[in-house]
């Protein structure tokens, strides 16, 4: 465990503001530590490799904590799991996020981990990103374009590209994550599974979030994790239980539709049957039907 | 090359300097820059919270953080605990209790029940089961640990 003389970075900063840090990541040669949780155990193993600069952001005050701007919740990308999940303002408006915070790893990496990270480190299993791809969550990207900050959007639901892979570029630095208000009448929730509650990467993950008038389904966002190469929008599924009234087949038939629509794998965490299994019976979980 | 980071924290009370490779972690620092070998690797991971510090009150695994990034902030170890030749109610209650066995998971049990015992004054045995589940040990079955933090923290069931 002594540091590695050939592959650490030659340059090491701690900015504390998003200008000085887009522009030390301008040149595209940065890698940026947040909570660390992820970076230190994937540099020590290769999979991820150092830059020449190693930036780190957790000293820049404007990405941490949650603020309410007119109708938008925003995430501070530093914000990390235990402050999510102690939020009393997330508790109130999207309390999804805090029981998902509170299923995430253990105590000690709920005090380091980011919500930008989870996000950043696209794990096709990211406890974070089910519930905040139901919730229609944007990402905001900062960058050096030479004379000033530049932002762009990009909605979370087309932010993974493959495993460990996402849109952002290596001038770019994720700033916050955005939300609208969830209506009041919307209910969301998130499923997990492992063989333990503490510390798991999950077999399968599942958020759905809807508005249920007397037994209708409204605004359907149905999204998994480890069922892809990315977590997932549940697109198929979603459509059809749109304006639905749940029964016992509706049911049935989204299980079906589900199945089809999911890809998952076999690997040493669980086989694609497991995978398939699990996603079905969530399904039912989550569309009240516990049978 | 990698770059060396001076840094200047606390430790256990006193202000300490070091200047230390970008990529080293904070545990092997403290081990072995300081020689505080109280806090422990095992897994290196996350995973078993052998390594367990207080970072400015907050617990956090030694071995996932960045030995650069503990410029500025207070860090409490193990060792930091006892004053002069007394030890802290929660390592005594370890000691009543016996709650130790082979030894090596404590350091970080008991940082990691000061961090609850600090940050809840009122415990139930539920939030003590939860708080200590970033820290394994493989020798006592867990009662006698949290008979002794309960003790401390004045659970109430």
């Amino acid at each position: 465990m002594t540091a590695n003389l050939k592959t650490g970075p030659d340059e090491y900063a701690a900015p504390t503001t998003i200008e000085e840090t887009v522009k030390l990541l301008a040149d595209g040669d940065g890698r940026i530590l947040a909570g660390g949780t992820d970076l230190m155990i994937q540099t020590r193993e290769g999979r991820t490799p150092y830059r020449k600069k190693l930036v780190n952001v957790r000293r820049v005050e404007d990405m941490h904590g949650v603020s309410r701007d007119g109708n938008t919740i925003r995430i501070g990308a530093l914000t990390t799991m235990t402050d999510i999940l102690n939020n009393t303002f997330l508790k109130e408006m999207a309390p999804v996020l805090c029981q998902t915070a509170d299923q995430f790893a253990s105590g000690q990496i709920r005090n380091a981990a980011t919500i930008g990270g989870n996000l950043c480190n696209a794990s096709p299993a990211g406890d974070t990103i089910p519930p905040l791809l139901v919730l229609d969550a944007e990402v905001e990207l900062r960058s050096w374009d030479g004379a000033s900050v530049t932002c762009r959007n990009v909605p979370l639901k087309d932010f993974f590209t493959a495993p460990g892979k996402t849109v952002i570029q290596d001038n770019e630095l994720l700033t916050s994550i955005c939300l609208e208000i969830p209506e009041q009448r919307s209910h969301a929730r998130f499923l997990k599974s492992g063989p333990r509650p503490a510390l798991e990467i999950s077999i399968v993950s599942m958020a759905m979030n809807a508005i249920n008038d007397a037994g209708t389904l409204f605004h359907v966002r149905l999204a998994l994790g480890a069922v892809a190469p990315t977590p997932v929008r549940a697109y198929k599924t979603e459509k059809f239980l749109e304006l639905k009234t749940i029964t016992p087949d509706l049911i049935d038939e989204a299980v079906d539709i589900l199945m089809e629509e999911i890809d998952p794998i076999d690997d040493v965490r669980a086989t694609a049957w497991y995978r398939r299994h699990l996603a079905s019976v969530y399904l039912r979980r989550l569309l009240g039907d516990d049978g | 090359m990698t770059v060396d980071v001076d840094i200047e924290f606390g430790l256990n009370g006193r202000k300490v300097q070091a200047s230390v490779p970008a990529d080293m972690n904070a545990l092997t620092m403290l081990r072995d820059v300081f020689g505080m070998t109280g806090s422990k690797l095992a897994c290196g991971e996350g995973e078993c919270g052998a390594c367990t510090v207080l970072v400015d009150g907050v617990s956090l695994n030694a071995c996932l953080m960045y030995a650069a990034d503990c410029d500025g902030r207070d860090i409490l170890t193990v060792e930091g605990l006892r004053t002069e030749d007394v030890l802290a109610d929660i390592q005594q209650a370890f000691v009543d209790h016996g709650a130790i066995q082979c030894g090596f998971c404590t350091p970080g049990m008991i940082i990691q029940a000061k961090y609850l015992v600090d940050n809840n004054p009122k415990l139930s045995p539920d939030d003590l089961k939860r708080g200590l589940e970033g820290n394994v040990c493989r020798c006592t079955g867990y009662k006698k640990i949290f008979d002794a933090i309960s003790d401390v923290a004045k659970v109430e069931a």
